[in-house]
């Protein structure tokens, strides 16, 4: 498919590419990225006429940016299909502006083997609307006690390793899975919870569990494991990165392990610096997520942490579950929050709040993800296939989980108004709006 | 009138709702002191017990509050019933709304279920203890019985003493008698009770000698044997070493104070026989008051504009 978007405004940070300009797209392929001067709004005459049958798509006003990535998702499949598919899941994500998610291995089978990545590889090639890259599991079963086989799932395509959703909790595994990693040079994505100390936990611990009544989860069973896994990444020279980082303690942790050298990158999610723990009033499951909501004092930190790049990504988390699941007793709903369709809307919040400039945010959501995980993601390339997403800072939408196309509608958001949005997602040259 | 078709916890009512409650209470103490106890005040009213959880006194004495008022009860409990084959706590309220039901009076491990069911139910429900989050008829049957005894609640020093952090009648009790106007103190080891309570307008204690002197009232908890082993405390001996009220202990408080139990008791570990039979204690007269207590908030719910 050919297709020409022309008088958009360009910004690819992982080539410096900032200011107005058409792009031109051949058979599927990024052809010429032309950037020129404010005001200049003659297209490129020679491409468009070379072919008539050309889409001609007019993105004044619009900001073009290579398509998102977002390395922290749960397709639910296989196993949990009545919650997400791969198929519901990368159609959500392109929805959300996402071209490439990778996929958590906390499914049943869990993707602690070749078959199953394997599997997953197959139905993404066949039914998914955006890239899959599947992350095996540390260790087999996601049990914490023998290592699974990193090198032939890294043979069949898993590019990091995580047992996220539970903590490797024994230090001597977690230092064999840092040091046997480095054989592939995958990144290991630690799950930082002290589940002795959050224990039965389904909400922050403070003021307001004692008032509920709900058993809290302190930061430090986080900040703990945090700490405990970049001494090991110190060891051994692994490659660590943190996922959902949502305490003050642990930016400030974080921003001083960095600062003395440590080899170690580190996520946020939308929901960690959007809304806190008061979220959780009135015993709204949709709120319950692990790690938990916490407070204004973490959002500021995180925010902080954020601008000055000690977390280098946002990630989505994104959690589907079925409704049924959601509407029970908050001790037995299940932690998670459907991300996709919310986390460029959220995340621009930060834009027009002075946290991140435009281009910084995309880094957090494209550029830094692709490049920890090592895929040619995240970038407006020529001659490569053409990912990217148009965004419509202007346009205010409004979220209505019913109608996400993700199965889980599981979202604290529903009825939020927000202004920006993806219009456009342009995966592997084909076009979803 | 009460604001809310549902009695969920003390936090959600104000002050004027309490006293209501409570002088409520008073006019069906003096029906369930008379010789024929019954008043038709709701007859072709049904109520429901759904105990997800053991219980003797609570669901007895709602059962008997009801008949006093004339309604038709059922006792739902959860082991003879179609839970145990997994149904959920939404369906299982919605089938015995359909069945007639216009109280559905729930007892659950997990905080909040009673908020859940509220927001799904046209009945009203009545919280009869939820998790560690409230247990608000114990606290009204509690501050109706100081009331009665004390002639009044406000300035009076209230201590509570045992596991706070996993007492939902500890916390009704704290937010009730705060809400009227009492000093309320907390006893117990440093690992049962949350350092946040301290912003919640109370008083905090770790030595029991210390905390007890020149009290009104005490409300002792249960200590849940469960606890042991667990590192909240080393041995129900050296609880009752430290916490346990003995009479050497009682003599800090005020001569005339009562002593309090929401039951059931763990006799010789949290209290001595001798304290728990002796004449400050006003623990019998805490279940009689809970039928009253009860019939007033069934009553006064059904009053309340749908």
């Amino acid at each position: 498919m050919n297709i020409s978007i022309i008088n958009g405004y360009i910004i690819d940070p992982s080539q410096s590419i900032e200011g107005p300009g058409d792009i031109y797209i051949i058979d599927g392929r990024i052809k010429e990225i032309s950037l020129k001067k404010r005001g200049d709004k003659k297209p490129k005459k020679d491409l468009i006429t070379s072919d008539p049958g050309i889409r001609v798509i007019n993105a004044e006003g619009l900001i073009i940016v290579p398509g998102l990535f977002d390395m922290h998702v749960h397709l639910r499949e296989p196993g949990f299909e009545y919650k997400e598919t791969i198929q519901s899941g990368t159609l959500a994500a392109v929805k959300g502006g996402f071209a490439g998610v990778c996929c958590m291995p906390n499914t049943f089978p869990v993707n602690d083997n070749a078959s199953v990545t394997e599997f997953i590889k197959r139905k993404a090639s066949q039914e998914g609307h955006c890239m899959v890259f599947p992350i095996g599991a540390i260790t087999k079963g996601q049990q914490g006690i023998e290592l699974a086989e990193m090198g032939t799932m890294r043979d069949e395509g898993c590019i990091a390793f995580s047992d996220d959703g539970q903590p490797v909790m024994n230090s001597l595994i977690m230092r064999r899975a840092l040091e046997y990693s480095k054989a592939f040079d995958v990144p290991i994505i630690s799950h930082c919870e002290d589940s002795t100390l959050s224990e039965a936990g389904v909400m922050n611990e403070g003021l307001l569990s004692v008032k509920l009544g709900l058993r809290g989860i302190p930061a430090e069973a986080e900040q703990i494991m945090i700490f405990r896994d970049i001494l090991l990444a110190e060891l051994t020279g692994g490659r660590l990165h943190i996922a959902h980082v949502s305490t003050e303690g642990s930016v400030n942790l974080i921003r001083s392990m960095k600062k003395r050298g440590a080899n170690v990158t580190a996520e946020t999610c939308p929901h960690y610096f959007s809304i806190t723990e008061e979220a959780v009033k009135g015993y709204n499951t949709h709120a319950k997520v692990n790690p938990p909501l916490r407070t204004d004092r973490d959002i500021k930190a995180i925010k902080e942490g954020l601008r000055d790049g000690t977390i280098d990504v946002i990630a989505t988390d994104h959690a589907p579950h079925h409704r049924d699941e959601k509407l029970r007793e908050f001790d037995t709903a299940p932690f998670g929050i459907s991300g996709l369709e919310t986390g460029l809307g959220l995340s621009l919040k930060l834009v027009d709040e002075g946290v991140l400039t435009m281009s910084q945010l995309v880094e957090k959501m494209a550029a830094n993800p692709a490049r920890i995980m090592q895929t040619d993601m995240g970038t407006i390339k020529l001659n490569t296939e053409a990912s990217l997403v148009l965004i419509d800072k202007n346009k205010s939408c409004t979220i209505e989980a019913d109608k996400f196309v993700s199965k889980g509608k599981n979202t604290p958001f529903d009825g939020w108004i927000l202004e920006g949005m993806p219009v456009m997602t342009i995966c592997r040259g084909k076009i979803y709006e | 009138m009460l604001n809310n078709k549902d009695l969920l916890g003390i936090k959600e009512l104000c002050l004027e709702e309490i006293m209501l409650i409570l002088d409520t209470a008073a006019g069906f103490k003096d029906v369930i002191g008379r010789d024929i106890k019954k008043v038709p005040a709701l007859r072709g009213k049904t109520a429901v017990n759904l105990f997800y959880e053991p219980s003797t006194r609570t669901r007895t004495s709602f059962e008997l509050a009801a008949k006093r008022l004339s309604m038709d009860v059922i006792n739902f409990s959860v082991n003879t019933s179609s839970v145990v084959k997994g149904e959920g706590l939404i369906d299982t309220a919605m089938t015995v709304q359909a069945l007639g039901a216009d109280f559905i009076i729930i007892r659950h491990t997990s905080s909040g279920a009673p908020h859940l069911l509220a927001n799904h139910l046209r009945a009203s429900v009545i919280n009869a203890g939820d998790g560690t989050n409230e247990h608000p008829t114990q606290a009204l049957l509690d501050a109706f019985t100081i009331k009665e005894k004390k002639g009044r609640i406000k300035g009076l020093q209230i201590a509570i003493v045992g596991d706070i952090a996993h007492s939902r009648v500890a916390k009704s009790n704290l937010y009730c008698l705060t809400n009227l106007g009492a000093k309320v103190r907390l006893i117990g080891p440093p690992t049962l009770i949350q350092k946040e309570v301290k912003e919640m307008g109370v008083e905090v204690f770790h030595n029991m000698e210390e905390g007890l002197k020149g009290v009104d009232v005490l409300i002792m908890l249960r200590i849940q044997m469960e606890r042991q082993g667990k590192g909240f405390f080393p041995s129900t001996d050296e609880y009752s070493r430290n916490w346990g009220l003995t009479p050497a202990r009682l003599s800090l408080a005020q001569d005339n104070a009562i002593v309090m139990h929401p039951g059931p008791m763990n006799r010789g570990i949290e209290i001595v026989s001798e304290i728990a039979d002796g004449p400050q204690s006003v623990i019998l007269e805490q279940v009689t008051n809970g039928i009253a207590v009860r019939m007033a908030v069934m009553y006064l719910l059904s009053g309340v504009k749908r």
